[in-house]
């Protein structure tokens, strides 16, 4: 039972680090229907930034702060440089790009930084808290708030604001949306750079945890976007879910059965996600009209 | 009659042409190892464009069969004491069945879909290769035995450089009959239109899923190739990076140009012999290449040199 | 004999039943012309009957053998063929390499023989040119044979359209719109092309806008609204019916219609 507990606070708090890589796929993808394969290189911007802006003398908060403005930058460049001029290629080509700037981005972190694991100092101390058995690092209940009061204010903010509006009707319907005055140039720039923070700023909670790397980027994305798809892509609420399922199937496969094959897991989902249900547990199966 | 074939060819004879002429610029014995790694790489990606720009599917996860080629030949003589070229031979049957087994479920999928699809085939094989170190070596690889002929064991680089030449040219003539064939026809109507195709009596679903095992059998082969000639094989050759140096090999010399095949794996297999001390930007690199040619050079190199021919000619 | 039948065909989608309890019987060597005002679900009875829907209830026989819920590559087998009223032209081919897909029913070769160029692949090869130009010249477009299909014009697309389901040799050719967006010279066009395929013994069924051309070519007019069957007849007895009429122009329409022939 106690092993049990562990596994499942565990397998949470991975698991809301792909719910927010995840949310990230999804804002970018209701806002232009890009899949963006970068977005785990946000998550390893956040981290190693703040590493290395700490290992330079810069107050941790400090550090942090920057990491995130400068991954919002980045996440900004991309859609202007990268995808903004690629607009009305396949869905594939988008990919593509997407993919080439997730390996241009890994590369150039590794000669910018390094190619060692990195870590950085809990927010409450590495003490872990005993409850019912099973110990829990106070990052993991970090990472955890976090990410609910993430998710709660971009809910709040798509559905209460104008701005937010304005990204529901950009992904609804792009040309209608222009038509009733919406920049949809800036709603997409707009849905990269939060991509971009909520990745950044889940790289920086995540690290005390889980270390980071100049190719940790990668897996999460692939896990993230497994999440996205499972929840339904296209669907918020999905992608938490999603996130959080994968998270805890891990965490048991890892546990109950071996955890070689950890990262497996995520890459099954996929297949099954795409083989038996591709429009996800929240999303909605799209007719095609010939 | 007869000049008729010659047309259909001629692609082939001037690429063979250049196999057997090339050699003869060589500063020095390395390059028959480059080479050779041209040949390998551009028997895939000859495969791969089969797959992608001639039938218009995608697969990101394509060196998922170079691995299964390449570990069949280390794992069968190793083993099970099967001859080298009997394990190449039933690596490439292997990966049939795999292409067969995956392609079934997931070729109805298209776009965005298929490609995470194949991504996540390509991962899970890189992932088992890596884990089950009983079989593989883990992470750290295993040793490859040096392929034997007729009692003769092959070797040196010069040696695989004929091998993989000839080859090449024999997959590229294979790839150029397909195209000029009712096969070829039904790929390309696929990929322009598929409901046009089914309504012609084009049975979609297998025709996709036999491009997918023919293009996993030229991996295959390309992986046995690659794996037999450096001695030596790692999981990372069926890994997310290799999947992607496919692609872009593809998309670089042109989707649908067979001959661009050869063109993007010349200039991917180049680059990192290149880049020699600043070996460390490869992936920059690749990423940046990947990128600058999907967003202005779409086509490819080898399609848009053609288009600026044609245009001079006017 | 029938050469094609529904019975009862209805389909549903999302609530909104697009097609409801649609039976027709299509006497083969006919031309038989299915119209009825936007939304009347011609397409979608079009997009049923070729095996591109699957329909909730009923039933589709084609030459007496009952078909319904097969795909279209299943039906194409049985001899059925359509086109397509947005134009499914595969762009990256020539006009003729277009019609030459259509062959495909007819096509012997292997993959194997075609990967490794038996001769007898050339033979097929060199057949099947040879048929589709002739499909070609039926549509008067044999000397755009090797132009890129994208480069013709509107009205010629439409053409190869045809050229390309005639290729396999259908015994039913599904036309849907073949004159939307045509000039009154390419309608006529169609019309001589509609004609002679016709006269070759292949069964039309047409789903059309322009009346002109409907009324001249028909056989037998069938008429659809909401999903339903209005009517169905000759060309006079559909052009003279005030339901029909009523249908397409709506209550006050057909009102100011009737007034504008007093």
């Amino acid at each position: 039972m106690a092993e049990l507990l562990q596994f499942v606070f565990s397998g949470l708090t991975v698991g809301a680090i792909y719910a927010l890589v995840a949310l990230g796929f999804t804002l970018i993808y209701k806002a232009s229907d890009i899949i963006n394969f970068a977005q785990g290189e946000f998550v390893m911007l956040g981290g190693m930034m703040t590493v290395f802006g700490a290992q330079a003398g810069l107050p941790l908060p400090v550090a942090a702060l920057i990491a995130v403005i400068l991954t919002t930058a980045v996440g900004l460049a991309l859609h202007r440089f990268a995808v903004a001029p690629a607009r009305g290629a396949t869905p594939v080509a988008l990919i593509m790009i997407t993919i080439g700037a997730s390996i241009f981005l890994r590369g150039v972190a590794q000669i910018v930084f390094d190619k060692r694991f990195h870590s950085l100092p809990s927010l409450f101390g590495g003490d872990p808290i005993k409850f019912g058995g099973a110990a829990i690092l106070p990052q993991s209940l970090v990472v955890l708030a976090s990410a609910t009061i993430i998710v709660v204010v971009l809910w709040l903010f798509i559905d209460r604001t104008m701005l937010g509006k304005a990204v529901i009707a950009t992904a609804a319907n792009r040309l209608a949306a222009r038509l009733i005055g919406v920049n949809t140039r800036s709603i997409v720039d707009f849905s990269f750079a939060v991509s971009a923070a909520i990745g950044a700023i889940a790289g920086i909670l995540i690290t005390p945890i889980a270390l980071t790397s100049y190719d940790a980027g990668t897996l999460l994305a692939l896990k993230g976007f497994a999440a996205a798809m499972l929840g339904g892509i296209g669907s918020a609420p999905g992608a938490v879910v999603g996130g959080l399922i994968i998270g805890m199937i891990e965490a048991m496969s890892a546990g109950y059965f071996s955890s070689n094959y950890k990262d497996a897991v995520a890459f099954l989902i996929i297949l099954v996600v795409l083989i038996f249900i591709p429009q996800g547990l929240f999303g909605r199966a799209k007719v095609e009209r010939v | 009659m007869r000049t008729l074939l010659a047309t259909r060819l001629l692609p082939a004879i001037a690429v063979a042409a250049i196999v057997i002429v090339l050699p003869w610029f060589f500063p020095s014995a390395f390059y028959y190892r480059i080479g050779a790694l041209v040949f390998i790489f551009a028997l895939a990606v000859v495969g791969l464009n089969l797959l992608m720009g001639f039938a218009g599917q995608v697969s990101l996860g394509h060196a998922g069969f170079l691995g299964i080629g390449a570990y069949s030949v280390a794992i069968g003589p190793t083993y099970f004491g099967v001859p080298s070229w009997l394990s190449l031979f039933a690596g490439a049957v292997l990966s049939g069945i795999v292409a067969f087994l995956v392609g079934r479920p997931i070729l109805r999928l298209k776009g965005h879909y298929l490609a995470v699809a194949t991504l996540g085939f390509g991962l899970l094989v890189a992932i088992v290769l890596s884990n089950e170190a009983g079989w593989t070596g883990g992470p750290d690889g295993m040793t490859v035995p040096k392929l034997t002929l007729f009692g003769w064991g092959v070797r040196g680089a010069d040696a695989w450089y004929w091998i993989s030449g000839t080859t090449f040219v024999g997959g590229f003539i294979l790839a150029l009959n397909l195209m000029e064939s009712p096969t070829g026809r039904s790929l390309q109507a696929i990929h322009d239109s598929e409901i046009a195709a089914l309504v012609l009596g084009i049975d979609v679903a297998t025709k996709k899923l036999t491009i997918f095992i023919i293009s996993a059998m030229y991996a295959s082969v390309a992986g046995s190739y690659l794996a037999l000639f450096n001695g030596h094989v790692t999981p990372d050759v069926a890994g997310f990076l290799r999947s992607i140096e496919l692609v872009a090999m593809v998309v670089l010399g042109g989707m649908g140009s067979i001959v661009g095949s050869l063109v993007g794996a010349i200039v991917l297999v180049v680059l990192p012999q290149v880049l020699t001390v600043f070996h460390e930007y490869e992936q920059a690199l690749l990423g940046l290449i990947v990128m600058v040619f999907m967003i202005f050079l779409r086509r490819g190199i080898v399609p848009s040199v053609a288009a600026i021919l044609k245009g001079w000619r006017k | 004999m029938m050469i094609l039948e529904t019975e009862r065909l209805a389909i549903t989608f999302g609530g909104v039943r697009a097609i409801d309890g649609v039976s027709i019987s299509i006497a083969a060597g006919q031309v038989f012309s299915i119209i009825g005002p936007n939304g009347s679900g011609k397409t979608t009875l079009f997009n049923l009957v070729s095996g591109i829907y699957r329909p909730n209830d009923g039933s589709i026989r084609l030459a007496g053998e009952t078909v319904t819920g097969l795909a279209p590559d299943q039906l194409a087998r049985r001899g059925l063929s359509r086109t397509f009223q947005n134009l499914q032209i595969f762009s990256r081919m020539t006009v003729l390499e277009n019609v030459m897909v259509g062959r495909h029913r007819h096509e012997r070769t292997g993959v194997l023989a075609d990967l490794l160029h038996w001769p007898t692949v050339a033979r097929q090869n060199r057949a099947t040119r040879e048929a589709a130009l002739a499909a070609l010249g039926r549509v008067s477009l044999a000397d755009a044979a090797d132009r890129p299909a994208g480069s013709l014009a509107y009205g010629a697309l439409k053409r190869l359209e045809i050229a390309r389901a005639l290729a396999s040799e259908p015994k039913v050719l599904l036309l849907d719109e073949p004159a939307a967006g045509c000039n009154p010279i390419e309608t006529q066009d169609i019309d001589h092309v509609i004609r002679s395929i016709v006269q070759g013994g292949i069964t039309v069924v047409l789903v059309e806008h322009d009346m002109r051309l409907v009324m001249n070519i028909s056989d037998r007019v069938h008429v659809l609204a909401s999903g339903r069957t209005l009517t169905e007849g000759t060309p006079q007895e559909v052009r003279s019916n005030p339901a029909v009429i009523e249908a397409y122009l709506g209550v006050h329409g057909s009102q100011e219609a009737g007034r504008a022939f007093d």
